[in-house]
């Protein structure tokens, strides 16, 4: 009761009341949790899940420390937390997007973001977790493992199998040019030069 | 000599990776924040 940091008037020693800045990391939270539950509706209930967690428990937050991660793992904690009890759910979603996948995205020489998009939707709950906690926000592998509650390395496995997997699919898109004017082409000059005169 | 191809290829491809996880991130990071949100903070600070 007596923590410094939990009056909501004189905070004179503890600095900004975090519940203020809360405001502040409303499009990072949204950005995360559209890309756990890849839909916008159930995202925005994660939001507000989050923040109704993050107010009340306001207290158990340390001044001076992230506060955005602090914030990330309430939500990851939630989303998980609701995946458990709808196991069943979950199962049938997984179908519809092992039925997205069988549908070849566009040929094109660049992957297109909504190709990239529907490539990183299929990826499993953890290895989208460690993507975009890494090489989406910015968070270093150590704040990403501390934030799952796992360890430095599963971080690091989970993310470069979720790149493995999307290098899978992107060449799968793009077949065998991925790059006509370096390797492939020279692979064709190569093959054709002891024929041509 | 395959392999080095293939390593260019591979870190090309990783490059691009991150980079679209960056954009869709950002993309979805930068849409407005929805009313409810910000009366749900409203309502949180009255309840107080």
């Amino acid at each position: 009761m007596t923590r410094v940091g939990r009056s909501t008037d004189g905070q004179a020693l503890s600095g900004p009341n975090p519940r203020d800045e809360l405001v502040d990391h409303l499009p990072a939270l949204r950005a995360f949790a559209l890309s756990l539950t890849r839909e916008s509706a159930s995202a925005d209930d994660l939001v507000q899940d989050t923040i109704v967690k993050a107010w009340t428990n306001i207290d158990k937050f340390q001044p001076g420390t992230n506060l955005r991660a602090w914030l990330f793992t309430i939500l990851r904690n939630t989303f998980y937390s609701a995946r458990r009890k709808t196991r069943r759910e979950v199962s049938d979603s997984d179908g519809i997007h092992a039925a997205r996948q069988a549908t070849r995205p566009e040929h094109d020489g660049r992957l297109a973001m909504n190709d990239f998009k529907v490539a990183f939707e299929q990826l499993p709950d953890e290895q989208r977790e460690a993507l975009i906690l890494v090489g989406g926000s910015g968070f270093s592998y150590e704040e990403a493992a501390q934030m799952t509650g796992v360890a430095v390395g599963t971080v690091k496995s989970r993310a470069n199998r979720g790149r493995r997997k999307l290098a899978e699919l992107m060449q799968m898109a793009e077949g065998e040019d991925l790059d006509m004017t370096d390797s492939a082409t020279l692979a064709v000059m190569a093959v054709n030069h002891p024929v041509s005169r | 000599m395959n392999t080095k191809r293939d390593d260019r290829k591979r870190a090309a491809l990783e490059k691009q990776i991150d980079e679209n996880l960056r954009r869709v991130y950002e993309q979805d990071a930068s849409q407005e924040v929805p009313d409810r949100f910000l009366a749900l903070l409203d309502q949180l600070r009255k309840q107080e």
